[in-house]
């Protein structure tokens, strides 16, 4: 079988320079990712900040070379045969400000088409259609650094778009936008890959209803690591036989850890997150049984229960059945290491 | 934009042919030369007309250096030197104009793309780097030749200049040469200045008065000794200069530094040596680039 995106054992460490007097050290951005994406996928990668998605799209753009293991695209070596990659992709990264500020949207957009040996006409009518798609028309002949983030955003997105890449790598394309500039990107991303099945696109959020709404496959990634890959359902299906729960509870005003719940029986993971007044406790159970311990705790410490809600599993209750960690508190703890 | 809830059904809620026009038998592209002609065009294109759009071009690159024209006019007014050094002086103003723009817009240049994001783009495409540094120098070398017309003109009303050409041939082999040259000088420098990161705006700042000094921008270049004359002449503007100079002024052949033949001969090696430079450079760069991960690591 044909793939359009292939990787074997790839791995990427970086050589971190130290100052004068610290010895260089090195960073493992990917390790041992093994990836396998079918033409006309829309295939997610879901981590948080740090976890080596960027590296791996650099990677698979050719814009990075790795240090281990291989990786394809469109049947070519991004390594030995970046040349015969580079027509068949294109990447658009979140929050980026490519482009030149004194042209028109227009004019920058004709301008990147040209890198990709678009005849003039058949640019034009690209940029025309597909700034109609995002809604951007009527700011065609706006100077490019008049735009707001989210219409600069949009712009980049036409940008990816206009060549009609057969892999596109989108690198949290949503970065900066409102709710509804979302949601419309998303559609449109949703249904540009379903019009033609030779078409792929892999995608990199750390939004996990995006990944959830729009892949066909999600592979979770923390650390460097492909942690597991398969459909958004068939992830949550292996959640089906736990019992997860949103508790809001009265503030434990240094009565009761959180901690202490990870030991009782039955329980998988706990999530805290202390809120104005109250605290939120986001179990994963074996089974539902273990609720009356949680409770019983509860009662011991004084914790009055303020609400009680059974959730459905998401992405978020699989990465944290994988990571033992919320990725809002794995980033957390990834912004303190480096402050 | 139509908005559907389901995201898995969005197609049919789009416009109609919201997908189509790009989906038409996926798009024919050109590559080899067809590509690399149009990668020139359209890079060249934010220098040819974009830049245009700034009025403020008009004060700073015309208005700035006419008043360091204006101030040498006066001082060899004043110890009466030869009216001709007058005519030196406003040629010489004029191609300062060539030497800023190789500083600042086309040294500096791919260090500013990678902190913008549009060189991780330029590479990742399917066109040649080369092909965008080309287009950046012609831009760049015809935005600049406006601003030095305009220098030329102002400064010969205003100065009285009387020219003197004696080879309209000559002198356009002069300039072009000059020109092939200094710009692929330029991109040598863009390679060079994106591996320094940001040292490379205090190499900018460095070489911009030096080079006034030793490539002789307000006087014959003659007036240094040979061995600083002749190590000046690795910026293509020295021999350019002096050239040019010789060939529409009246005195300026016994004031120039060696004979024209000699200047074009040397500038025409310096040209490729320069542009064959500047392709290893950047292959090495994009290598470099690629294998340490510096292509988009810009300090956003």
């Amino acid at each position: 079988m044909d793939f359009a995106i292939r990787t074997e054992k790839l791995g990427r460490t970086y050589k971190i320079r130290g100052g004068k007097k610290s010895e260089p050290r090195t960073l493992l951005a990917l390790n041992d990712i093994n990836l396998e994406v079918y033409p006309g996928e829309l295939f997610g990668l879901l981590g948080p900040n740090g976890a080596g998605k960027t590296t791996l799209i650099k990677i698979l753009t050719t814009l990075l070379a790795p240090t281990e293991g291989y990786a394809w695209v469109a049947g070519f070596n991004v390594a030995k045969e970046p040349e015969k990659v580079r027509p068949r992709i294109n990447m658009v990264s979140g929050g980026e400000s490519s482009g030149y500020g004194l042209l028109t949207v227009r004019e920058n957009l004709w301008m990147f088409s040209q890198f990709y040996g678009l005849s003039s006409t058949v640019a034009n009518r690209n940029i025309k259609h597909l700034l109609e798609v995002v809604g951007l028309s009527d700011r065609i002949n706006a100077k490019s650094s008049d735009l707001s983030t989210g219409l600069r955003q949009k712009m980049n997105i036409v940008r990816g778009f206009m060549t009609d890449p057969d892999v596109l790598f989108l690198d949290e394309p949503t970065l900066g936008l409102d709710v509804g500039a979302s949601r419309e990107v998303r559609h449109f991303i949703r249904s540009w890959v379903d019009d033609d099945p030779t078409r792929t696109l892999l995608l990199t959020t750390h939004y996990m209803v995006e990944a959830d709404e729009l892949c066909d496959r999600v592979a979770i990634i923390n650390q460097g690591r492909v942690l597991a890959c398969d459909t958004p359902s068939n992830l949550k299906r292996n959640l089906q036989q736990d019992a997860i729960f949103h508790l809001e509870v009265s503030a434990f005003n240094g009565t009761l850890n959180a901690s202490r719940f990870e030991g009782l029986p039955g329980v998988c993971n706990v999530t805290h997150s202390p809120q104005d007044g109250f605290e939120a406790l986001d179990l994963i159970l074996e089974e539902e049984q273990a609720l009356a311990g949680v409770v019983n705790t509860l009662t011991e410490s004084n914790i009055r229960l303020l609400n009680l809600q059974k959730n459905e599993p998401t992405l978020e209750d699989v990465f944290v059945k994988l990571v033992g960690q919320s990725m809002e508190e794995v980033e957390q703890k990834g912004d303190e290491r480096e402050s | 934009m139509n908005v559907n809830h389901d995201p898995r059904s969005t197609t049919q809620m789009l416009p109609q042919d919201a997908t189509q026009t790009v989906a038409a038998g996926r798009l024919t592209k050109n590559s080899g030369w067809k590509l690399h002609l149009q990668t020139v065009i359209a890079r060249a294109y934010p220098r040819v007309v974009g830049q245009q759009r700034e009025k403020s071009w008009m004060f700073f690159d015309i208005l700035l250096p006419m008043l360091a024209v204006s101030a040498y006019v006066f001082v060899y007014r004043a110890i009466q030197a030869p009216e001709d050094y007058i005519g030196f002086v406003v040629v010489g103003g004029a191609m300062t104009a060539f030497w800023m723009n190789v500083l600042w817009s086309m040294s500096s240049q791919l260090y500013w793309e990678k902190e913008q994001g549009n060189l991780a783009l330029f590479i990742m495409s399917p066109s040649s780097m080369m092909a965008i540094l080309l287009g950046m120098a012609l831009g760049g070398l015809f935005a600049t030749t406006l601003r030095a017309i305009a220098i030329i003109l102002l400064g010969s009303v205003f100065f009285n200049v009387r020219y003197a050409v004696t080879s309209f041939t000559q002198l356009f082999a002069v300039f072009f040469l000059a020109m092939v040259a200094l710009y692929g000088l330029g991109m040598v420098a863009a390679s060079f200045y994106l591996l320094l990161s940001r040292e490379a705006w205090h190499i900018s700042n460095l070489a911009q008065e030096p080079i006034y000094l030793f490539s002789g921008f307000y006087f014959p270049v003659k007036n240094f000794s040979f061995w600083v004359s002749a190590a000046a002449s690795i910026i293509p503007l020295t021999l350019g200069l002096d050239a040019m100079r010789q060939l529409v002024f009246k005195t300026g052949p016994s004031l120039g530094f060696i004979s024209v033949p000699l200047e074009i001969t040397v500038l025409a090696i310096l040209s490729v040596i320069f542009i064959f430079s500047a392709r290893l450079m950047l292959a090495y760069m994009e290598r470099l680039s690629i294998r340490e991960g510096r292509l988009t690591d810009s300090r956003r």
